[in-house]
């Protein structure tokens, strides 16, 4: 048995490396995995670069944004597979959402009745998806309202919530539900609903440590297709709820692994496995690239560029060719499918799920490049 | 004083922040100051300007303070965390120990040092006692459990105290048991019976 320590933080998307220690998809692969528990991003960043962890389970513009030389830490990180695809919930305090009249699930109609306010958001960390997919969806829908977007760590959400120092939010659960439960707030919109298939979560490893990743790549894919199943996902939910991992109840957990979010059910809200969802395209790295860029006063082209070489698509296809079909290109149209579409792949057939941002708009690599 | 930087200690807690601030003072003369980790972190350190922020790596709340290392940011001078390239030793026992620190863009590491090191001393101590604190915590539920179940036996079969642990200990050492374990069984199976 190969020794093997990884770090994560405590939300309903760090299954994948749950799942492959405690259901024994880890030990088939002959791993024997640690998990360490950090109780904040910057901490298991600092795992992950004294080598205190060898992989991690990461927001997916942590590793882009470190490419791009923002935020605190040093040394390359790469990304060798996506864990997870959505799982971000926006909610509004109950004041706001009342007199708005927010709803569900509409982002533009939202966006209009938001733009010209002043308001202030909470996300878990200045580089994520949730920063991201917020400053996307109200840069369009909601062009007069200039948004002030501050880190707020997701347990204290509630509180900031409660005491007025935000109007909203965009986290992972089980955060947007405790905010609801212990702060009144509204849940208005899920981030698939901005789009559909946003890389959130990836495994990330520093430079040199992919060429011996096989293993632990193939235990995360089995054990992300195995939390993916909609029959696992009550023990899932048991599972994560355990005091060594979230530390909850399963009840808290289980309505948005089940995809039920403000009583309704939300279509490709959380995903570990289906379609492609693993697969570390470069067109995901890219569209981070030029999103971080935007927000933070960089040039596009070489930060698409930085963004892209470090999503190891190349290592990915190397580990697990032999265990699920490979697209033939290491790029798609990011935006461009309104259905879900078969494709040929080296191998069979591969499933693309339908991946549309909410504005219709597409992104496509090789003209942003 | 020209040479005293402007340091905060980030820490909720009163007396662990007092023995981090009387640890910095024997590194030299500094103006400390203390906050709380909670609302609006980031606002209130750029507020202070420190040239340095002590706070423990473990806490939630530090994701709010990488905000203070982007340059279009709440302060004027960037913070970015401390790593030495030059003594990588230091950033791992500091991070071992389980401390962060954030300087100001351009202090030199020299005047870093002393600080960061008092601070990773005092971060050892508090890790000691926070493991002697559980230590001692499971010793007592341990004690408090053992009377119990020493309780029930004279009850149930009218000995006295020091036949009742004797008989404890006879059954624990017969079945190869620790004596806290076995005094739990008895006590949730006489729960279960009531």
């Amino acid at each position: 048995m190969r020794a093997l320590r990884l770090g994560y933080v405590p939300l309903l998307d760090a299954a994948p490396l749950i799942v492959a220690r405690e259901m024994g998809f880890a030990e088939e692969e002959g791993l024997d995995l640690t998990l360490s528990r950090a109780a904040s991003w910057s901490q298991l960043r600092d795992l992950l670069d004294t080598g205190a962890v060898e992989a991690a389970h990461m927001l997916s513009a942590m590793p882009v944004a470190r490419a791009l030389g923002l935020g605190g830490g040093q040394g390359r990180i790469e990304v060798l597979m996506v864990l997870s695809l959505g799982g971000q919930v926006i909610g509004l305090s109950g004041d706001l959402a009342a007199r708005i009249n927010a709803g569900f699930g509409n982002p533009m109609r939202l966006g209009a009745t938001l733009s010209g306010r002043r308001l202030r958001f909470g996300v878990p960390f200045p580089f994520s998806m949730h920063a991201l997919l917020l400053r996307y969806w109200l840069s369009r829908a909601a062009p007069d309202l200039h948004p002030e977007i501050v880190t707020v760590p997701p347990p204290r959400m509630a509180e900031a919530l409660n005491a007025g120092e935000i109007d909203g939010f965009c986290v992972g659960e089980p955060w947007g539900s405790a905010a609801v439960a212990e702060a009144g707030a509204a849940l208005v919109l899920t981030g698939s609903q901005i789009w559909s298939q946003s890389p959130e979560k990836v495994l990330a490893v520093q430079a040199g440590m992919g060429e011996a990743a096989g293993p632990l790549l193939r235990a995360l894919m089995r054990a992300g297709r195995w939390a993916d199943a909609p029959d696992n996902r009550a023990t899932l939910a048991e599972l994560l709820a355990r005091e060594t991992y979230l530390d909850t109840s399963a009840l808290h957990i289980e309505p948005a692994l089940l995809g039920r979010i403000a009583d309704q059910i939300v279509p490709q809200l959380l995903t570990f496995h289906d379609g492609t969802a693993n697969f570390p395209w470069r067109s995901q790295a890219g569209w981070i690239g030029q999103e971080l860029a935007r927000a933070h006063g960089l040039d596009p082209g070489p930060a698409m560029a930085a963004a892209r070489a470090i999503f190891r698509s190349d290592l990915y296809r190397r580990h697990l060719s032999g265990m699920a079909p490979m697209p033939l290109s290491s790029d798609k149209v990011e935006g461009g499918l309104a259905h879900d579409e078969s494709l040929p792949a080296q191998r069979g057939l591969l499933v693309l799920r339908r991946n549309r941002f909410f504005d219709g708009a597409v992104f496509d690599p090789a003209l942003a490049v | 004083m020209e040479n005293a930087l402007t340091i905060i200690v980030v820490e909720q807690d009163r007396d662990r922040a007092m023995m981090i601030v009387d640890a910095l003072r024997e590194a030299g003369q500094h103006r400390i100051q203390i906050i709380g980790s909670g609302a609006g972190l980031a606002r209130r350190v750029a507020e202070i300007r420190p040239d340095l922020v002590l706070i423990d790596a473990g806490d939630p709340s530090r994701d709010a303070l990488e905000e203070l290392t982007l340059a279009a940011g709440a302060l004027e001078r960037p913070v970015a965390m401390f790593v030495d390239r030059s003594d990588q030793g230091l950033t791992r026992t500091a991070i071992e120990a389980g401390v962060s620190a954030y300087v100001v863009d351009g202090l030199r590491a020299e005047r870093i040092h002393p600080i960061l090191d008092a601070a990773i001393a005092r971060f050892h101590l508090f890790a000691r006692m926070r493991a002697e604190l559980v230590a001692t915590k499971a010793a007592l539920e341990e004690r408090k459990v053992i009377d119990r179940a020493k309780g029930l036996l004279m009850r149930a079969k009218g000995i006295d105290e020091a036949e009742a642990y004797a008989l404890l200990r006879r059954t624990a050492m017969d079945q190869g048991k620790k004596l806290a374990d076995l005094a739990q069984a008895l006590v949730t199976a006489a729960e279960l019976l009531k």
